[in-house]
């Protein structure tokens, strides 16, 4: 366990009710994160990874469990105290062009958070600050008065996480902020939040499917597969020895642009994700998984310690 | 079996040219492009958004948007047949028999109130009008099974499909009726890696079974350098560097200041690093594009002469770049 995390779930579940059952999209989570480090969250589309972000920063209200900000358990605040604790949580979008009300410019934009919580008097102060966070972004003070159609992904971008920290932000979920831009602007937004983090100290939940990504940025990953964690470890541990079949899977699909992998067979594995609805007990994993035997299906199976803070949910590593 | 550089050539494309006329003005999405594809080989083409990849493959087929999209210049010879000079009746014999293509967004191309068989039966029925409904049946089965679905799923509808089992749909429907090419637009983009890595798989497969050449555009020079023969790297409209795989993914070799860029940009899975090194600046706006050499205002490198003029085709071997760094001086005396 961490000695003092910044955030912390436990048992945090969120399901939805569906017309085909319960669907179980985050289910049962444990994680904590430290001050200043980056967790990222990996896994496929339909994993709820997206959902888990949303429930820690109650966008969503959890079906049940605990999310712990700097100790205080924030599902339990009401409305006043949850809206004083929203500046301190922000979040950054993955869709740059859906994100952003195409009838507001890049100010307005950047003011409104500003303005929701009051927090200047006067224009002049408020208008200071907005040209300061659009510095901080690498976004040229000309294109204040523009609008966000006037923009390309990138730049798009940078106004999003301008917004997100107007507010000076201790947190910050960054959902999938890179996947719908071009490598190069990719890289580039990729830096800049690195850049903010060496010197606001922020602490990032990182959620991507890239695992390249993934493991430039977090110091600390969790991979997640139909709403559970399955590996959880320090950032290049899970890279050098990946336990999980799933992990190991997920690793090995990835093309990597370098010769000496070209014609080397790769681990396929079959199938695709199941249904989050009403899952059956046991490994959700099983269904794909090429070391399945009875007793993946037989109980639930919890994260198990592997040495050093290095958690994996798999009977291949029970006693 | 014989190698790809012996085999004759499918697809020969010279000094290209296609412009977009739109209301603010004339968009200038390829501009001088040169490849040819042989028989079997699979062709990369990379690029990012606005290279101009898309366009490429739309006029192969002719199907650029009427009007505003035109093929200005040059010549894109199928089988010795120069395309930009056939009639339209005659594109509508090529398209989908000898050259097929698969689009990007498996969930927009389907026709969503037909059934996956229907759309299978009617690539088959409008190219071989004189099958029975029976042969034309025994097609669609056969077909199915190759791309790993079970001929029973024929009834079911687009929706019923998961996004990489409709990926497969689109990709047997492009291979019914055994195309000489395909042109694969971005065909993984929309999938998780588990199933892009099935769907590669079953697509190499295929294309060796059929002895198919195939152009596949992408951005993920991963796929690239595990899929493709020959690799040709797009910006602004024109080729900046086009060579084997080989020549390509050595860093030994030199390298366009832009492709380089590419690279720096990727995030590695082997190696840590503290910040990615990615071209500054962005694309720029096909109606305007800079003089001289296209990549000039994001290019560490430039000098004078990169603003003047553009460059010439610097090659060695398989290996061509177009940069004034290796084109007027000898290879590798200029250091950047």
């Amino acid at each position: 366990m961490l000695s003092n995390p910044l955030i912390q779930t436990t048992n945090l579940k969120k399901y939805f009710k569906t017309s085909s059952g319960m669907l179980h999209a985050v289910d049962d989570i444990n994680i904590s994160i430290e001050k200043g480090q980056t967790l990222g969250i990996v896994g496929e589309s339909g994993c709820g990874k997206s959902t888990l972000g949303r429930t820690i920063l109650r966008l969503l209200p959890a079906t049940s469990g605990n999310v712990y900000y700097e100790g205080k358990d924030i599902l339990t605040f009401n409305n006043a105290e949850m809206k004083a604790m929203r500046s301190k949580m922000q979040i950054i979008f993955q869709d740059p062009y859906a994100s952003l009300n195409p009838r507001l410019s890049i100010r307005q934009i950047i003011e409104e958070p500003l303005k929701v919580n009051k927090v200047f008097g006067d224009k002049a102060k408020s208008d200071k600050r907005i040209l300061e966070l659009m510095d901080i972004v690498g976004l040229a003070r000309r294109l204040a008065n523009s609008y966000p159609h006037e923009l390309d992904g990138g730049r798009r971008q940078r106004i999003g996480v301008a917004r997100t920290l107007a507010l000076n932000p201790n947190f910050i979920v960054c959902d999938e902020p890179v996947s719908a831009l071009d490598v190069s602007i990719q890289a580039q937004i990729l830096n800049l939040l690195m850049d903010l983090q060496d010197s606001m100290g922020f602490t990032y939940m990182f959620i991507t499917h890239d695992l390249s990504v993934v493991r430039h940025i977090s110091t600390h990953i969790a991979v997640m597969y139909l709403g559970q964690i399955v590996e959880y470890a320090k950032s290049h541990e899970l890279f050098d020895d990946p336990k999980h079949p799933y992990t190991k899977a997920l690793l090995s699909a990835i093309p990597i642009p370098d010769l000496a992998y070209r014609n080397k067979p790769r681990e396929l594995i079959k199938g695709e994700i199941t249904s989050p609805i009403d899952p059956k007990p046991g490994c959700r994993f099983a269904a794909r998984c090429p070391y399945v035997s009875d007793r993946c299906t037989a109980k639930n199976l919890s994260l198990r310690d592997v040495g050093s803070g290095h958690t994996v949910a798999c009977v291949l590593y029970e006693e | 079996m014989k190698k790809i550089e012996d085999k004759e050539i499918l697809l020969n494309i010279e000094d290209l040219y296609v412009q977009y006329d739109t209301n603010e003005g004339t968009a200038y999405a390829v501009n001088g492009l040169n490849f040819s594809i042989r028989k079997g080989e699979t062709f990369g083409l990379v690029g990012e958004t606005g290279a101009g990849k898309t366009t490429t493959a739309l006029s192969i087929l002719k199907l650029l948007p009427q009007k505003v999209g035109k093929i200005t210049k040059g010549k894109i010879e199928f089988e010795g047949r120069d395309i930009v000079k056939l009639t339209e009746d005659n594109m509508r014999d090529i398209r989908g028999s000898h050259i097929s293509m698969i689009f990007q967004d498996p969930m927009s191309s389907l026709n969503p109130v037909l059934t996956v068989g229907d759309q299978i039966a009617e690539a088959i029925q409008t190219h071989h009008p004189d099958l029975s409904n029976d042969e034309v049946e025994a097609r669609v089965d056969s077909v199915l099974q190759l791309v790993g679905i079970p001929a029973s799923r024929k009834n079911e509808y687009p929706h019923q499909f998961s996004g990489g089992m409709k990926q497969r749909v689109v990709i047997a429907i492009a291979l019914v009726c055994e195309p000489k090419l395909l042109l694969a637009d971005e065909p993984t983009t929309a999938l998780d890696v588990t199933v892009q890595n099935q769907v590669l798989d079953m697509m190499s497969n295929l294309k060796r079974t059929f002895d198919t050449s195939m152009i596949l555009i992408t951005h993920d020079l991963g796929i690239v350098c595990q899929m493709c023969d020959n690799v040709a790297i797009m910006y602004a409209g024109e080729i900046i560097e086009m060579g084997s795989v080989y020549d390509i993914f050595d860093f030994d070799k030199p390298h366009h200041p832009y492709t380089k860029g590419l690279f720096g940009s990727l995030p590695s899975l082997q190696v840590d690093s503290n910040r990615l090194k990615p071209v500054s600046g962005l694309m720029p706006d096909p109606m305007d594009l800079p003089p001289g050499c296209r990549f000039n205002p994001r290019c560490e490198c430039c000098f004078d002469l990169c603003t003047k003029e553009a460059p010439s085709v610097f090659t060695n071997e398989t290996h061509s770049i177009k940069c004034h760094l290796y084109g007027k001086t000898k290879a590798g005396e200029i250091q950047c």
